[in-house]
């Protein structure tokens, strides 16, 4: 029996399981069920391979919130939180200049998004050698006359969490501004064009035309850069491995779980983790009804 | 007034792009020159010095050959083909089924998707890796293909906005003529679904080269070291050699650099409509 020969109706119940079973069981397995054994862990005490699980009810989360060790980790994505702030405001600017008419376009437009495009190895690297001693960033320093400043970027607890939050900014600033950039190019034309009659400098057409048309995107990147900065470690980890003062929460969380063996306190750092993201989304879920109610 | 005005608007937009252009380009620029110098030229000149030859090619050598990048450049192509293929597959066999299909419990499903978008996959990462144990997939390839191709409703969003655009009409004559519901997928939807086809092969191959983490916990083993991981491997033995190193940084960069001159117009799209609907 051949499926064409089928009626529509039972060739549509075989269609609906067969197409929808491997990737049900695929989001149940990788999406749903670590969810649920994450949470099941962070109530036990477990080094992550032995048969039993001691049943330890809250005291993983008890031990998070009271050693500071653990706790003050959040400290350090202050660092790449302000670093998102910036992030966002230059890809804006970036936008709003090559919106305009420029020579050259294509090839700024093409520069500033590349980075964004970069393996996070290739990246980690490039920076470690621009900020090692005597390295790129030494040398561009010296030759503009300001060697005063010159640090170890990357030893100096104080300044290692600036040195990798800028390489953060390098490497998100082209995702924002490209986003940005398609936004602004689908205000129509004759927007500006009035408002060019009108007398408005580009100051003027900026806060009243771009700016509101894409006040939602703006927002939208915001969120996503700061809920990204909360969930920091692939550039820390591969410069350096969360030393010097640089670790981060998700470091942490890993290192608790694959080198320490404390899977349920890791857990609990995950689940944790999983509550602040999700607040922030509900946050910004709130905000923008909130806005829309009052438009 | 207004001409000088502008005279400055226009010395300060240029002054300003450039400082942007230089301050990507350079970083990436000076990894290449030390590139191409031998060892002794390296530790006698500064990193934005140009290389005295550009057709030295040994640091390369040693890189890809005696520090076994080859491995990863091998690895990279085959788990990047097959993710990027079984996500198109399977994204569109979602799209579709959710898109042109009434039936009991759609509503559920399609939210099962979306609902995932909001656990961060690094946060559940302790959890996932005894999944992949208990599979018996770990250190193989399979665990990296797996996890790159399964959990993504970002591929699942695009298909199904786009196939919303595609008339049911289409579906509906191709019926009088007898085709079957899979002669529909395959022969109707999936050749006009080429364009969102070619957004989500971009997004996901560019996200699964740069991957870093994935192919560290659960592929370790040396033969299945993937470009990432196997740059990585750089930091130890050759630490004091950062003119190989810098050969290794830029064998994997070159290849994106290539796709993106190449397909640039795509990656535009592409990151646009990826990240809007994240």
């Amino acid at each position: 029996m051949v499926f064409s020969q089928l009626s529509y109706k039972t060739q549509k119940k075989i269609l609906i399981v067969s197409f929808l079973i491997i990737p049900l069981a695929l989001l149940l397995t990788f999406g749903y069920l670590p969810l649920f054994n994450l949470f099941r862990y962070s109530f036990h005490r477990w080094n992550g391979y032995s048969k039993d699980m001691e049943f330890v009810g809250l005291k993983n989360y008890i031990r998070f919130f009271s050693e500071p060790e653990y706790f003050q980790v959040f400290k350090n994505s202050l660092y790449y939180f302000a670093g998102s702030f910036i992030q966002t405001s230059l890809a804006l600017f970036f936008a709003a200049i090559l919106s305009t008419k420029v020579k050259g376009r294509n090839f700024f437009k093409g520069v500033i998004f590349f980075p964004s495009l970069l393996n996070s190895v290739a990246i980690g690297f490039i920076f470690l050698y621009f900020f090692k001693p005597d390295g790129t960033f030494d040398t561009v320093l010296q030759a503009i006359g300001l060697e005063g400043i010159i640090h170890y970027w990357i030893r100096n607890p104080r300044i290692i969490n600036v040195s990798l939050a800028g390489t953060s900014v390098w490497r998100y600033l082209g995702g924002s501004f490209i986003i940005f950039l398609g936004a602004m190019q689908s205000i129509p034309p004759s927007f500006y064009e009035a408002a060019e009659i009108d007398g408005a400098n580009k100051w003027r057409q900026f806060k009243y035309i771009t700016f509101p048309s894409i006040k939602r995107i703006v927002e939208l990147m915001m969120i996503l850069a700061v809920s990204g900065s909360i969930r920091v470690f692939e550039t820390p980890r591969i410069m350096t491995r969360g030393g010097n003062g640089s670790m981060t929460f998700v470091l942490q969380t890993m290192e608790t779980a694959f080198e320490s063996q404390k899977y349920g306190l890791a857990s609990a750092m995950g689940i944790i983790l999983l509550i602040i993201v999700v607040l922030v989304t509900l946050l910004q879920k709130w905000l923008f009804a909130e806005r829309e109610e009052l438009a | 007034m207004r001409k000088k005005n502008l005279g400055i608007s226009i010395f300060f937009k240029y002054t300003v792009l450039v400082l942007a252009a230089l301050a990507v380009i350079i970083p990436v620029l000076v990894v290449f020159f030390a590139a191409f110098k031998i060892s002794d030229e390296y530790n006698k000149t500064g990193p934005l010095t140009i290389p005295s030859n550009w057709l030295n090619f040994e640091n390369f050598k040693t890189a890809i050959i005696r520090g076994q990048m080859y491995i990863g450049l091998i690895n990279t192509v085959i788990v990047v083909a097959v993710s990027v293929f079984g996500a198109v597959i399977l994204g569109t066999m979602v799209a579709y089924t959710l898109n042109r299909f009434e039936f009991k419990g759609r509503k559920v499903v399609l939210h099962a998707f979306l609902l995932a978008v909001l656990i961060p996959s690094v946060t559940t990462q302790v959890a996932t890796f005894k999944v992949i144990q208990f599979l018996q997939i770990y250190n193989t390839r399979m665990a990296g293909i797996i996890l790159f191709m399964g959990t993504d409703i970002i591929a699942i969003t695009i298909f199904l906005q786009f196939m919303n655009s595609i008339s049911v009409s289409l579906d509906e004559s191709a019926m009088l003529d007898g085709a079957s519901y899979f002669t529909i997928y395959a022969k109707i939807i999936l050749p006009l679904t080429k364009p969102a086809i070619a957004t989500v092969c971009i997004i996901k191959g560019v996200a699964i080269y740069n991957d870093f983490y994935i192919p560290f916990l659960y592929m370790p083993k040396k033969e299945l070291q993937v470009i990432s991981t196997s740059l990585y491997k750089f930091i130890g033995p050759y630490g004091a050699h950062w003119e190989i190193i810098c050969a290794a940084i830029a064998v994997a960069i070159v290849p994106t650099l290539i796709v993106f001159l190449s397909l640039q117009r795509f990656f535009y799209n592409g990151f646009t409509a990826g990240a809007v609907k994240q």
